[in-house]
């Protein structure tokens, strides 16, 4: 497989970012910031986005959805990092997609997944509970009970999970991991929302004696430890996605400063101690992207070196859009601190996207331990 | 897709057949490199075998139309087989100059009769080439060179002086970089032509490195004469052909970032400071900066597998080998730092069998040309800037 985009794969580019140039500009993202919006995010433009058979990207035809795979789906959340565009695309039509397509019931599948594509519903994973992602080290509990199960425990930077239609929640059962597919208004649901630097929003949630249904659990009990990491694993990808558009955006925008802003009677580009940076960072989004595009490319041909190869992008991904953010306001210089100017979103967008689902650190520790050392 | 399937069985078996386990695994040093030409030296009867047979299938350049003597292979096939190799730990059975850079000119500018005659030695490894480049005053400033050829009718008289000429005192030939004409401006008076080393009047003067080594010389040209069959492309149009052919030069020097070359750095690492309780290497620090480096490592590998696609597609923008060349380079630099730090005490030795003659070392030292050799990493950022990124006044 050639590590380009299909001719298909570049006109779905096209069309995404088309579609978010129109209708989630940079101005979407500081409307919903400065109005404080109550939900964070707009279920207009979601609907827009299941219209576009953008929502369903992963999801089956049978379920309403596009019936496409990884790439796609980094095609799409590309997009979004390149316009900073909230939505519920990561937790709704990848996370939560992954898991109820891999993992999910006919009556959980036919009961969620047609919503998702056509942008009607918001779901949202809550794994996180500490200041880290440490999938390995989650301590909600779901206990038997009664016919089902009672789940205790804390999570946090759960996307968008303030208004989340459903949540699939990761807890310890007896012999392993479980998820579970839980309302977020039932008795023990504590739901607070975390706005977040970057004006995405998240939330905290504590579940205390939350009673759910045997019919609840996706997938096995404690089987679903797999079921997670496939999740992760293209959300990660996606994620690194987001990271390398939103990298890329602040050095385009960069790049044309460079042409225009003249001091010392000269555009600045001219200088060669920019140039040199500028190359720099150009040579290293240029890695990134190929690692990245890597990294979904095996996802969809379920290599076994996939879970390698979303790590490496991750990590990769991750480090390179925090170096081009941070070029990019030093670049601008006194108006790449303004709020007026753009780059300084991009800085906190990818401060949020590098600690979702594990930042660099995390990734670079699975290459070591894959690698025996 | 069931074709190439074909196609992996078929080249794993011949590799089960022709591939020597003398030339399977890691290389006990850079002098068990297989480079051949006519005074070629083996580690062992094993290598020669190797490359006579990697080289008779045509697969020491497998993308190269068979009637040349390459592979003919597609891009995908060329993968399979890189990935074949890979997976049994091959060595290269041909390391060539030939093959990375002056093979591409001739198959691009070349001409018919100059395609036949040379690209099959070269792909059977018959004829070691070397390049004659840089000269003491033209360095990162190449178009400045001075090396001049007079015109006599049906030949040239060459006579000049090249420096940093890799390998010059074991090459067989030569693709040199001439002044044809003097009064033009500077770019527009150089030729590129092709001579055996030994024509009377070639001299070279191994230069010795800080690694003690001698990788590169001083070649010196005194009343050579060159037949003026051998011009390859049109004559003071040279640059043209030189520029193609450093294209090809930087992206394999960028490559060393990702060959490494030996033991993965984290085995180096474990083996030599050892590990804790989980099997994590014993020395935290270290260990983090060799996770960074090999992540950059592994998503290098992925960017030169992607501009090769990018060029088959015609989607590659020339100036994508600057890019490689001066990530690769950095990359190899870093490697060899770590791997120094990785062998601890153990790596200081400059002689002595238990180090094979201090090779850690060696290579160390030896990486640090990577960034200064087929243009500085400065020029390769000049030539984003200005090529890929239209800086101003780049």
């Amino acid at each position: 497989m050639p590590l380009i985009l299909t001719e298909e794969q570049a006109m779905l580019k096209e069309a995404a970012d088309g579609f978010l140039g129109e209708n989630a500009p940079l101005s979407h993202l500081r409307k919903l910031r400065d109005s404080r919006d109550a939900d964070g995010i707009s279920r207009e433009l979601w609907r827009a986005f299941g219209e576009m058979g953008l929502a369903g990207v992963i999801i089956p035809q049978a379920h309403g959805g596009a019936g496409l795979g990884a790439v796609e789906a980094g095609v799409v959340a590309e997009s979004l990092g390149r316009t900073l565009a909230p939505s519920p695309f990561m937790g709704s039509a990848v996370l939560s997609a992954r898991v109820l397509v891999d993992g999910g019931s006919d009556a959980q599948q036919a009961a969620w997944l047609p919503k998702i594509a056509a942008g009607e519903a918001i779901m949202s994973l809550a794994v996180d509970e500490g200041a880290k992602h440490a999938p390995s080290r989650i301590t909600t509990t779901a206990e038997r009970s009664g016919n089902g199960f009672r789940l205790n425990g804390a999570k946090a930077m759960v996307l968008d999970g303030h208004v989340a239609d459903a949540l699939i929640v990761a807890a310890l059962t007896e012999g392993g991991l479980t998820l579970f597919l839980v309302d977020p208004v039932v008795a023990g649901m504590d739901i607070e929302r975390t706005m977040m630097v970057d004006a995405h929003n998240a939330a905290r949630i504590t579940l205390s004696d939350v009673q759910v249904d045997a019919d609840a659990v996706i997938g096995t009990v404690d089987g679903g430890e797999g079921l997670l990491e496939g999740a992760l694993n293209l959300g990660r990808a996606c994620a690194a996605s987001s990271l390398m558009g939103a990298g890329d955006q602040a050095f385009q925008i960069t790049l044309e400063y460079l042409k225009t802003r003249k001091q010392f009677g000269r555009a600045i580009g001219e200088f060669q101690a920019l140039q040199h940076r500028a190359a720099h960072l150009y040579s290293e989004l240029e890695i990134a992207r190929a690692a990245t595009l890597g990294a979904l490319q095996k996802l969809d041909a379920g290599d076994e070196a996939a879970p390698l190869a979303v790590a490496v992008a991750k990590a990769k991904a991750g480090r390179v859009a925090e170096l081009a953010v941070q070029e990019s306001v030093q670049m601008h210089g006194g108006v790449g601190m303004t709020d007026e100017y753009d780059v300084g979103l991009f800085m906190k967008r990818v401060r949020v996207l590098n600690e979702l689902l594990g930042d660099a650190g995390f990734h670079q520790e699975t290459l070591a331990r894959s690698q025996g050392f | 897709m069931r074709d190439l399937e074909v196609f992996r069985a078929e080249v794993r078996s011949w590799l089960e057949a022709n591939c020597p386990p003398e030339v399977r695994g890691p290389a006990a040093s850079e002098d068990a490199s297989i480079w051949g030409g006519r005074k070629a030296v083996f580690a062992t009867p094993a290598h020669k075998a190797w490359m006579e047979a990697m080289g008779a299938r045509g697969w020491t350049a497998p993308e190269w139309p068979s009637e040349y003597g390459g592979g003919g292979l597609t891009r995908e096939e060329a993968k399979v087989l890189a990935s074949e190799l890979r997976r049994i730990k091959a060595q290269p059975a041909l390391l060539s100059f030939g093959i990375w850079m002056l093979g591409p000119a001739l198959l691009k500018f070349g001409t018919e009769e100059q395609k036949k005659r040379f690209l099959p030695e070269i792909v059977r490894g018959e004829i070691r080439w070397c390049q004659g480049y840089s000269e003491p005053g033209a360095g990162s400033d190449l178009a400045g060179l001075q090396t001049r050829a007079e015109d006599r009718g049906d030949h040239w008289i060459v006579n000049g002086q090249k420096v940093w000429t890799s390998y010059a005192d074991k090459a067989d030939w030569i693709f040199c970089l001439v002044r044809t004409d003097p009064e033009a401006p500077k770019h527009l008076g150089i030729s590129f032509v092709l001579f055996d080393m030994e024509t009377p009047g070639v001299s070279t003067r191994p230069i010795t490195l800080i690694s003690g080594k001698s990788p590169f010389c001083e070649t010196f040209f005194d009343d050579v004469r060159v037949e003026k069959a051998n011009l390859v492309g049109t004559l003071n149009r040279g640059w043209d052909v030189a520029k193609y052919l450093l294209a090809h030069e930087r992206t394999m020097i960028g490559a060393m970032g990702e060959v490494g070359g030996g033991r993965p750095l984290g085995q180096v690492a474990t083996g030599s400071i050892g590990t804790d309780d989980e099997g994590r290497l014993d020395e935290p620090m270290l260990r983090a900066r060799i996770a960074e480096l090999e992540v950059d490592a592994a998503a290098f590998r992925l960017a030169l597998e992607r501009s090769g696609d990018q060029m088959k597609a015609g989607q590659a923008h020339p100036a994508i080998a600057s890019m490689l060349k001066y990530y690769g380079s950095e990359l190899n630099k870093r490697r060899h730092e770590l791997l120094m730090a990785a062998g601890g005490i153990d790596a200081l030795e400059w002689e002595g069998e238990r180090s094979h003659e201090g090779a850690a070392a060696r290579d160390w030292l030896r990486t640090k040309a990577n960034s200064i050799e087929g243009g500085t990493s400065e020029v390769q950022l000049n030539i984003i800037a200005k090529h890929l990124l239209q800086l101003p006044g780049a």
